[in-house]
């Protein structure tokens, strides 16, 4: 990748998958404020089911490394107060998909502390989940609903796409004094049983370092088109832009990184410079993340060349069969071909 | 029994407490007449007084330190008075002023006072697992601060009521779980819709003392969560008590309570808690002029809290954009 925190960073030869990255920066933190602590479903002896943990119970102990029972609202609850008492809590939930179980804890709750406080009491906690889906487990394990939780405020709302990010936006993200949903797609989270898009096994420095929330990256420069992606669809826009290479079109790339805060101005400055723009995001369509770029272009006067589009997961469940379920997801085939009607109308 | 200091402070706050509710009934009326509108006047929204519950509150609250947490409920004033939230910044808050104690932002149901770390909200039994939460820092920081959540007896049928509870105990947190019993989740009687006579027995099922509380008494109140709150400074655990209390308003102001059996609600004015406090304070020696003395100057911090929460000025507009994220 080249995002400028990789260029800037000192270089390491080792490569990480993100769930390491995850539990390293985790580990680093816990090392360095006796304030985090991290809860969850199968996240002490088991290192979380994604990986995310591993390691840490061994090292920090139970008192810091709390396996929870199935009890969302009650845990994500006490995470609330357990900030709003100074402490850094780090939460895992599985799968953004069991959110609906607990979600007044979240967008009543934690969101909501600072305001209804007057800014008295913060709410400091980070709330981790996987995303996503492309490996047939259907329609409440294979959501990304990235829109829904950016939809809300007082949410910060972060999608790394590759090990350098997630750990630089991991650190980021228990230092920030507000909530943050930290999404990891499944796709490229590095567990053997999930299959995993090597992009996103990067090098990643050892030491400290953060890769700040709001800040969007170019990871390919080019001048015709604009492709916008976050998590996995980066990757797919990656793939998309060297196929579009070959056949003449250079595409640049933003990995948006985080959708609260959103980087609306480093997607418009690329856009003013190539003129075109395709949004690429496996969420539902409606009313997501796709819609709010092409309406922070568009309210923002940027001449185009050609209509903005968007690629998306269609307005319906995901579907189990494999036949099905890749019909409907945005792939590095679809980007291409999407893109080239705006190339070549 | 109580220790006398304590009885005497009980008695001020409950008379604190029904004096600020008795000073927000024709405040909100302002402006609601002779059309009822909730949204007019210098109270708007929905209003949910405390008069009747007092004794949950001050019975509770007599044994908590600036360092103990409490979350309340939607009803949340005399548990907020009691816990030794500013008054001032309390009474602007609820008028909507800039000098409330979240400039504005929060309103009736959504009272923040970090200095005495008091919080509450609109929505039943979320205070639960903020307090587990709390309790939990305070046992892993090596404190003896507790953290209290109230509760209406309707909460009890909430999930949020049994993971709380549970997880409490699994962790075995200094948590106090305090039942308010006022009989009705607005209009549905607990009757109707609680399998179980007696909340308290439900802690059984989380493996924690339960302690069922008749009578709507500051001293029997006092009593128990006294033992409870020590109980969980020791390091022994959570525990939940149910309080048998009442109702002597709506649900919200506005309600016409037609769900009520005739009669019910003068049967309970009959036994106010607060008379019957006096009453028995006298027999157990306490001077009238003392207690005299505690009403007056409960009512006025009130009057002057009300006075100047009404000449405050309202906040700027725009200020609706700050402190959305920290």
């Amino acid at each position: 990748m080249s995002s400028p925190e990789t260029i800037t960073a000192p270089r390491s030869a080792r490569r990480l998958t993100i769930a390491r990255a995850i539990s390293e920066a985790i580990g680093q933190e816990m090392e360095r404020d006796p304030a985090v602590l991290v809860m969850g479903e199968d996240i002490g002896k088991l290192g979380g089911v994604f990986g995310t943990t591993t390691g840490l119970l061994e090292k920090f102990g139970a008192e810091r490394v709390r396996d929870t029972p199935i009890s969302e609202t009650a845990f994500i609850g006490a995470a609330v107060g357990l900030a709003a008492s100074g402490m850094r809590p780090i939460v895992e939930l599985m799968f953004v998909d069991f959110f609906g179980v607990c979600m007044d804890a979240i967008y009543n709750l934690a969101a909501k502390q600072s305001y209804f406080s007057g800014g008295q009491v913060t709410c400091p906690m980070v709330l981790m989940t996987s995303v996503g889906g492309g490996y047939g487990d259907a329609g409440q394990h294979s959501q990304t609903l990235y829109a829904t939780f950016g939809h809300l405020p007082g949410l910060k709302v972060v999608i790394p796409s590759n090990a350098h990010d997630a750990k630089g936006l991991m650190l980021a993200a228990i230092r920030d004094p507000n909530p943050v949903i930290f999404m990891y797609h499944k796709a490229l989270q590095g567990m053997g049983w999930l299959g995993t898009v090597q992009r996103s096994i990067t090098d990643a420095p050892e030491g400290d370092y953060v890769v700040p929330l709001g800040k969007a990256a170019i990871v390919r420069e080019g001048s015709d088109i604009t492709l916008v992606g976050l998590g996995l669809s980066v990757h797919h826009a990656l793939d998309a832009a060297a196929r579009l290479e070959k056949q003449g079109h250079s595409a640049e790339v933003i990995d948006l990184r985080s959708i609260a805060p959103l980087d609306r101005e480093t997607v418009r400055a690329s856009v003013r410079k190539t003129g075109r723009l395709l949004v690429v995001d496996d969420d539902y369509m409606s009313y997501g993340v796709g819609a709010e770029i092409i309406a922070s272009v568009c309210e923002a006067g940027i001449p185009l060349r050609a209509a903005p589009r968007r690629i998306a997961h269609p307005d319906i469940p995901v579907p189990f069969t494999p036949v099905m379920e890749h019909f409907v997801l945005p792939d590095a085939d679809k980007v291409a071909a999407a893109a080239l009607t705006i190339l070549e109308p | 029994m109580s220790n006398r200091s304590d009885r005497l402070w009980m008695y001020g706050t409950m008379v604190k407490s029904r004096h600020f509710e008795a000073l927000i009934k024709p405040a909100y009326f302002e402006g609601k007449t002779p059309v009822f509108n909730m949204a007019k006047g210098p109270l708007p929204g929905e209003m949910h007084l405390s008069d009747g519950q007092e004794p949950c509150a001050v019975g509770v609250c007599a044994h908590l330190r600036p360092g103990d947490t409490v979350t309340a409920t939607h009803r949340p004033h005399h548990v907020a008075i009691a816990k030794g939230v500013n008054l001032d910044a309390m009474a602007a808050e609820i008028f909507g002023k800039a000098t409330g104690l979240s400039g504005g932002r929060g309103g009736h149901m959504h009272l923040f006072d970090a200095r005495v770390n008091f919080a509450c909200s609109g929505i039943i039994a979320q205070g639960l697992g903020p307090a587990v939460g709390a309790a939990l820092a305070s046992k892993l920081r090596g404190e003896d601060h507790v953290a209290v959540a109230f509760l209406g007896e309707g909460a009890a049928n909430q999930g949020a009521f049994h993971e709380a509870l549970n997880l409490a105990s699994v962790w075995k947190v200094p948590a106090i779980f305090v039942i308010e019993d006022n009989a009705y989740g607005i209009s549905v009687a607990k009757r109707d819709c609680t399998a179980v006579a007696r909340n308290a027995d439900r802690a059984a099922a989380y493996a924690m003392p339960g302690h069922f509380i008749p009578g709507n008494d500051p001293d029997a109140v006092y009593a128990v969560a006294g033992e409870a709150i020590a109980r969980a400074r020791r390091g022994e655990g959570p525990s939940l008590i149910e309080i048998e209390t009442c109702r002597l308003e709506g649900h919200f102001m506005g309600d016409a309570e037609a769900y009520r059996p005739a009669g019910e609600v003068e049967r309970l004015k009959a036994a106010d808690p607060i008379p019957a406090y006096r009453d028995r304070l006298l027999a157990d020696g306490f001077d009238a002029a003392d207690l005299d003395t505690a009403e007056t100057d409960a009512r006025a911090v009130v009057d002057a809290a009300f006075a100047a929460a009404r000449a405050a000025a309202y906040p700027q507009p725009e200020e609706a954009f700050d402190h959305v994220f920290a």
